[in-house]
């Protein structure tokens, strides 16, 4: 049976220093409150992996939780760069960041190759790109039937899969819907995983072929209303557009970027603190 | 005076490329407006994916991000982001890619990870995404993108997405499946890739645009064909489906039209 707990007891318990941890997410139900709570409580030295590293990456990275990114697309959707992640990359600030690069179809394969419990994925990938010249980890192998020339990625195995979720029940089983991108493949791939709900319930009712994680595959779960924001969280609210459009400007400069992150993140006590602070301040302060 | 913008007849070009009854993989941005607008206009039995996971997605509004709520509540079905590469876009299920890009050069390669050394980037760019496997996989490909010399560049930094490679039969060497793209569709003009060398050679001037003026725009000595047609001035119905469907998102999306 998952833990069901806080989100300050969950990052304090399966969380820590050093890990390789994968927070997902495709635009939907991202975890910003588990990755907030993971700079309160000053994780260090994480390998972050995400298929599309966004707001939650660029702060973990800015406030130097991370050595290294294994990543497909690193951006601010629908608004342009992360100026954090490119300052780590392009001027190595606040200290260096180690880049695995992938394509979005090598992510995600190999999520699938974790889960399975395989050493690796195969693909047909890659082929004229650059990108294998610059990652190691990325091989060609030939089909044993055909000779064909196929890609080869490593597969993932984090310590730790954050995600979030719609609802759980009172055990711990997680119910999630809408777009539901590669949660399920890096909960499954992963040792252990938090999951952040918005609520819980007495019933999932879910339906026989919904996407349902068994309470014994999650290591803990915490009910985090509005845990995703700016994110959204289908059936339960809608993407804050306007929170990505001020995360350019709050984050363009390093001064800004620490000054923001110390009254909304580091003074806060949680998320529900954070929230009240941003409702006061219109997130822009 | 033209009655449109030269965006708008960006776009009503790259959507006129898409055949009613496509199965197309969507980008996100330039991309997804022309997509949309086929949608809207000609083409209102294509099929249009997006490597988040909706299929056949009919957004009233267009997405801000790839993965916005309208993609998935307009869709026929929702899958997730690896059955979307493993089935339906490795699988072979895809007619036309629709992509946009940071940087391109004269073989229609696509430059969307860094500006300068990789290990020392001068710009470091969002990176690949889905575009190497949409480009190699679907059955041809699309590109629209805004014409300037940062863009239409002789040499690229990084290749990210294979186009033609370095022209001739490269695709074929490589064992990229698809045919890669067949047109480049910007604010200026069309391109299309030479039947043997497969460089781009524009082959549309839109109403107005001088050979000077694309050859201004592009890094490289660009060719033109013999026979370069004018494209099509947009039609008032496709401008009015345009500006209703950017004033909708518009609103949506809470900001000024």
């Amino acid at each position: 049976m998952a833990n069901i707990c806080t989100l300050t007891e969950a990052i304090g318990e399966f969380l820590h220093d050093g890990d390789t941890v994968a927070m997902e997410g495709f635009t939907h139900l991202i975890p910003h409150a588990a990755a907030h709570e993971m700079i309160r409580q000053k994780r260090r030295d994480l390998t972050l992996v995400r298929m599309t590293p966004d707001l939650i990456y660029d702060q973990l990275i800015g406030m130097g939780c991370a050595k290294r990114l294994v990543f497909s697309w690193g951006g601010n959707p629908g608004v342009g760069s992360l100026h954090r992640f490119r300052d780590a990359v392009e001027k190595g600030w606040p200290h260096p960041l180690e880049i695995e690069e992938h394509s979005h179809a090598a992510l995600a394969n190999a999520y699938v190759a974790g889960a399975s419990g395989l050493p690796f994925a195969v693909l047909r990938g890659y082929a004229g790109s650059d990108l294998p010249k610059h990652n190691p980890r990325i091989k060609f192998i030939n089909c044993p039937f055909t000779g064909e020339q196929l890609a080869a990625v490593p597969s993932l195995r984090p310590d730790v899969a954050v995600i979030h979720a719609q609802k759980a029940d009172r055990k711990g089983n997680v119910l999630i819907w809408g777009i539901v991108g590669v949660q399920k493949e890096a909960v499954l791939a992963s040792k252990r995983a938090i999951v952040t709900v918005e609520e819980v319930v007495d019933s999932l009712d879910a339906d026989p072929n919904a996407c349902v994680l068994p309470h014994w595959v999650i290591s803990a779960v915490a009910v985090v209303p509005k845990g995703a924001h700016p994110s959204y969280a289908h059936g339960y609210y809608d993407r804050d557009n306007r929170f990505y459009t001020a995360w350019d400007a709050i984050s363009r400069e390093r001064d800004s970027f620490t000054a923001w992150m110390e009254r909304h993140v580091l003074a806060t006590m949680d998320w529900e603190a954070y929230r009240k602070l941003l409702s006061e301040t219109g997130g822009t302060a | 005076m033209a009655d449109y913008t030269t965006s708008e007849m960006m776009t009503v070009a790259a959507a006129r490329m898409l055949g009613n009854g496509t199965v197309c993989f969507v980008g996100i941005g330039l991309p997804s407006t022309a997509a949309n607008l086929a949608r809207l206009t000609h083409a209102p039995e294509s099929v249009l994916i997006y490597e988040s996971g909706p299929i056949g997605t009919k957004p009233n509004v267009l997405p801000l991000s790839i993965g916005d709520g309208e993609l998935a509540t307009t869709a026929d079905t929702v899958v997730s982001t690896p059955e979307i590469f493993r089935y339906w876009l490795q699988g072979g299920r895809i007619d036309v890619g629709f992509l946009g890009g940071a940087q391109i050069d004269r073989y229609a390669n696509l430059n969307t990870t860094v500006i300068g050394p990789y290990d020392k980037p001068k710009v470091r760019l969002p990176g690949a995404g889905g575009a190497p496997e949409i480009a190699a996989m679907a059955g041809e490909v699309l590109i629209i993108m805004n014409q300037n010399t940062r863009a239409f560049v002789d040499k690229l930094d990084f290749v990210t997405t294979a186009g033609h490679l370095d022209g001739g039969d490269a695709r074929k060497r490589a064992g990229l499946p698809g045919k890669g793209p067949t047109a480049v569709i910007t604010d200026l003009c069309i391109m299309r890739p030479d039947a043997e060398t497969r460089e781009l050679v524009v082959t549309d001037l839109h109403p107005g645009v001088t050979a000077d003026q694309v050859r201004e725009k592009t890094g490289w000595d660009v060719r033109f064909a013999n026979d370069v047609v004018e494209t099509m001035v947009p039609t008032p119905n496709e401008l009015t489906v345009l500006r209703a469907l950017l004033k909708r998102t518009a609103e949506a999306h809470g900001s000024a039209s």
